[in-house]
């Protein structure tokens, strides 16, 4: 079942949650600090086995604040050993990652089902 | 009670020192500035951004180019409000701004010491990626025509020319 929290849209698949963001935009600070709590909340449930998939499908923007954000989810999903995959993002969106260079740093692919299939 | 220096939202801001005030090559003779003042919160922020935003559309610029504005003007509101207020609620961020159909132009400047922007940690460095380093300028000069900073860094002008 989905569950539904005001930023994101989650889906637990045993370990595995499946995120959409239900912004269009995450540019500001306010909102990314929700996302974030959201999203950590997922991450600090479990000792192990974190699996997250995070969908772009639909966002158009999104800022250095928000690229932030998924630094530090990032970080906390490692320290659990877990693993964390991007889905998803369209084209001005990638440019964002490729101009700070964090397209290296993220698990990036096409599609969702493509994200699910590599874990 | 300290007085507050805002009126409805607005003013009362001495004229910029002749260090903030734009440079010749970065700005036309043409139009005023509009300013609108605000206080230090991210929240005060969206006025500036929605008023600018709005001009933005009307003047046809396109997608990409709205995009690009919006962005890099959220960017400078966030450095404003966090990084050169350091989020006190007593200061203010100013904002001024001229949208013609060819260009855009946007001072953003707050109230507090400014910085060396050679001096900001490249955050594409393994060791700096995860320092809040100068990824929303990084974004800005990618993203704007031009992007200067006054002498005392504590202001911002970006410039944005309508490519549609």
């Amino acid at each position: 079942m989905p569950e539904q929290t005001t930023r994101v849209k989650v889906t637990k698949l045993g370990t595995l949650s499946l995120v959409q963001f239900a912004d269009r935009k995450i540019l500001d600070e306010l909102a990314i600090q929700e996302i974030q709590d959201e999203l950590l909340k997922l991450v600090t449930d479990r000792d192990d086995g974190n699996r997250l998939v995070l969908s772009f499908a639909n966002v158009d923007h999104l800022s250095s604040a928000a690229l932030g954000m998924l630094i530090t989810l990032n970080k906390r999903v490692k320290e659990k050993k877990g693993t964390l995959k991007l889905s998803d993002i369209k084209p001005q969106i990638f440019e964002v990652f490729k101009i700070t260079r964090l397209n290296k740093m993220f698990d990036i692919y096409d599609t969702l089902e493509q994200a699910r299939a590599s874990l | 009670m300290k007085p507050s220096r805002l009126q409805d939202g607005h003013q009362a801001f001495d004229p910029p020192a002749q260090s903030t005030m734009p440079t010749a090559q970065t700005f036309d003779a043409g139009e005023p500035l509009k300013e609108i003042v605000v206080r230090n919160n991210l929240a005060a922020a969206k006025l500036p951004e929605e008023a600018i935003m709005r001009e933005v559309m009307a003047a046809g610029y396109g997608e990409e180019d709205a995009f690009a504005i919006k962005l890099s003007l959220e960017e400078a509101m966030t450095n404003a409000v966090r990084h050169g207020n350091r989020n006190d609620p007593d200061k203010r961020v100013v904002v001024r701004y001229r949208v013609t159909p060819q260009k855009t132009v946007i001072t953003v400047r707050d109230e507090g010491g400014g910085f060396i922007p050679e001096r900001v940690p490249d955050c594409t460095l393994p060791e700096n990626i995860e320092r809040p380093c100068g990824r929303g300028i990084m974004l800005m000069r990618a993203y704007m025509t031009e992007v200067s900073f006054n002498e005392s860094g504590n202001e911002v002008i970006l410039i944005k020319v309508n490519q549609s």
